[in-house]
């Protein structure tokens, strides 16, 4: 069932350590209740492609928040905001953590949830969504869509990174829905098998699916690396997996 | 990003942004996905003043190819500067 109206709007919240950022919020029209889900955006920034997908989740049933994880670096364009973030070598782990964790109890104390929020992020999104749900228990579901450097090697880790999320593994506390390509390069297929190595090794619940003529990005129309068999059948998979663990 | 391929450094003049020209203090150079260009990934050039905001910027996204013709070129354009800086000390 497809929800046509819609509510949209941007607010602010307390992020990590009380900051006010900036969020992106779609739901249904209606008093609810919806379940919710964080977008956790990638590393090309809090830009159209999030907003979008923010509303395709408030289209399918659920109330939909994208924290703005930039809102440090200042205004303007989202591509021009990116490039501040990218050269002052990204965002902390931290940080990242701490406003997501802020974008879930806003979403937790509005009166249409439904008491279940999943999160997702793609990309260094992706990472970040992993590396969130290692370190909270504030959500009931994670979707890991080709998070790049969850794998890391030592030399890449910096202040503002200083631990490789794979190595936080044994604390997931949710079930986890992994979507990769196994034409990508970060993460590759090895870094990929690696990620699910140690999820097996600690007894999680957790569903993997690699696609084949598929690399990074799959979901982004608006770029060559588009697929539209793969992406189409990848947000079936997300769909699925949220009305599993989120309800509706 | 998903590389960590980001190399900054200074650089002195001016850039054009959306915004008119603005003094330029340093250059970051990438290797990521592009905004823009139909890439998968590219080298991103971005000519930035941190301290006027994210909007003084004048970037570029090329293929590797191209920035590695780019680099050629800005050698020898460097040679021929030095050159002819040379000939005006003597």
């Amino acid at each position: 069932m497809a929800y046509r109206g819609m509510t949209v709007e941007t607010v602010s919240l307390s992020g990590h350590n009380g900051d006010k950022i900036s969020a992106y919020v779609a739901r249904p029209q209606g008093a609810g209740k919806f379940p919710g889900v964080v977008l956790i955006h990638h590393n090309p920034g809090w830009d159209e492609w999030y907003c979008e997908a923010t509303r395709k989740f408030a289209h399918h049933g659920y109330a939909a928040v994208s924290h703005n994880l930039f809102q440090r670096a200042g205004e303007g364009r989202s591509d021009d905001v990116a490039a501040k973030v990218r050269a002052e070598g990204g965002i902390p782990d931290a940080q990242a953590i701490g406003d997501t964790e802020g974008a879930t109890k806003w979403l937790r104390a509005q009166p249409w949830l439904n008491g279940k929020v999943g999160a997702i992020g793609s990309c260094s999104g992706g990472r970040l969504a992993f590396l969130y749900a290692c370190h909270t228990k504030s959500i009931d579901c994670l979707v890991e869509l080709w998070g790049g450097r969850v794998v890391m090697k030592k030399e890449e880790l910096t202040p503002k990174m200083p631990t490789a999320p794979i190595e936080f593994t044994k604390n997931l506390a949710c079930p986890m829905l992994g979507l990769f390509g196994n034409e990508d390069a970060a993460p590759n297929p090895e870094q990929v098998n690696q990620h699910e190595a140690e999820l097996k090794k600690h007894g999680k619940t957790y569903e993997f699916h690699r696609y084949d003529g598929a690399g990074h990005g799959f979901f982004y129309y608006d770029r060559p690396m588009y697929r539209v068999e793969q992406a189409l059948d990848g947000w079936k998979k997300v769909f699925a997996f949220f009305e599993k663990h989120l309800g509706k | 990003m998903c590389t960590s391929v980001v190399e900054v450094c200074g650089a002195e003049g001016a850039g054009k942004s959306e915004g008119g020209w603005f003094p330029v203090t340093s250059a970051v150079v990438s290797y990521d996905h592009p905004h823009h260009a139909l890439l998968e990934e590219a080298i991103t050039i971005d000519f930035v003043n941190p301290t006027l905001g994210p909007g003084a910027r004048a970037a570029v996204e090329i293929t590797l190819e191209s920035a590695k013709a780019l680099a050629a070129a800005l050698a020898r354009a460097i040679a021929g500067a030095e050159e002819m800086e040379d000939r005006r000390g003597l």
